[in-house]
């Protein structure tokens, strides 16, 4: 759990005097990984379709002011023009931000604790995982309607 | 991930709005194999490259602070971005390029973590 959470965030092992060189290579040969399979799946071989979500989110996504459903996330928001609005910042900025410095606070993203912190039936990763969906809701029903 | 469409925003916001299975889907079977893959690890005594048994440490589970704090932080952050660390380099490679924004802000926040741990509580 430590090394999938550790391969979440691989970037900082160099500032942290306390982690491994070893793990730090592993980490960072997995992200290499993942960007290249991010460009074979995602670009190579991509999916023309627009992503077939529910209508009901796509009527509710509407609601706030989102138009292009036509990729994996909306580029009518998440572009280099609106980086530095208000919305751009609190979306990309402090969104990082707080995915970054919360994985590494609960010792894990999803994959080390919802995936593999609840099959190894780790009280602990209920925690985590209760605390990722309380965050997650808050700033889906609460802070939405405020940022769009 | 890109295939799955785990790293899309929109499903990460059609599971935070329960308008979908697909999510809880994929999430759920991840565990179920995971659970799997664990119990044959644990029975077989299965080594890694290096020889050494597979271990996964247990994390303790009174140190509620930060799971729940930590955990909670990460999801306004997961609802944010629509993303969790794995997706936004997926998603970089994929070609959306603005991801570089808060790839680097995670990692920021990351190393703002390593740097006020210690006044953190645990």
């Amino acid at each position: 759990m430590r090394h999938a959470c550790a391969a979440c965030v691989p970037g900082d092992i160099e500032f942290f005097k306390y982690d491994w060189k070893k793990s730090g290579k592993w980490n960072l040969v997995f992200v290499a990984g993942t960007i290249l399979g991010g460009f074979i799946g995602g670009w190579l071989l991509s999916n023309p379709d627009p992503i077939n979500i529910s209508a009901q989110t796509i009527t509710d996504l509407k609601a706030l002011g989102i138009s292009d459903f036509s990729g994996m996330l909306p580029s009518d928001v998440f572009n280099w023009e609106n980086v530095a609005s208000t919305q751009g910042i609190i979306l990309m900025i402090v969104g990082g931000f707080l995915v970054g410095f919360g994985a590494r606070y609960a010792g894990g993203c999803t994959s080390g604790h919802a995936i593999t912190g609840l099959a190894d039936l780790q009280l602990a990763s209920l925690l985590a995982v209760i605390g990722f969906f309380a965050g997650g809701l808050f700033i889906t029903y609460i802070i939405y309607p405020f940022i769009f | 991930m890109i295939k799955s469409e785990v790293v899309s925003w929109f499903r990460i916001q059609e599971m935070f709005r329960f308008d979908s299975f697909h999510m809880y889907g994929i999430i759920g079977l991840g565990v179920v194999i995971a659970m799997i893959s664990i119990q044959i690890i644990k029975r077989k005594n299965i080594k890694d490259m290096e020889g050494n048994a597979i271990t996964i440490p247990p994390k303790d589970p009174k140190q509620v602070t930060r799971y729940l704090v930590g955990g909670t932080l990460f999801g306004f952050g997961w609802a944010l971005t629509g993303a969790c660390p794995g997706p936004l380099f997926s998603l970089a490679g994929a070609g959306y390029s603005i991801m570089i924004v808060p790839i680097l802000s995670a990692l920021a926040g990351t190393w703002v973590y390593g740097k006020i741990r210690p006044s953190l509580p645990h």
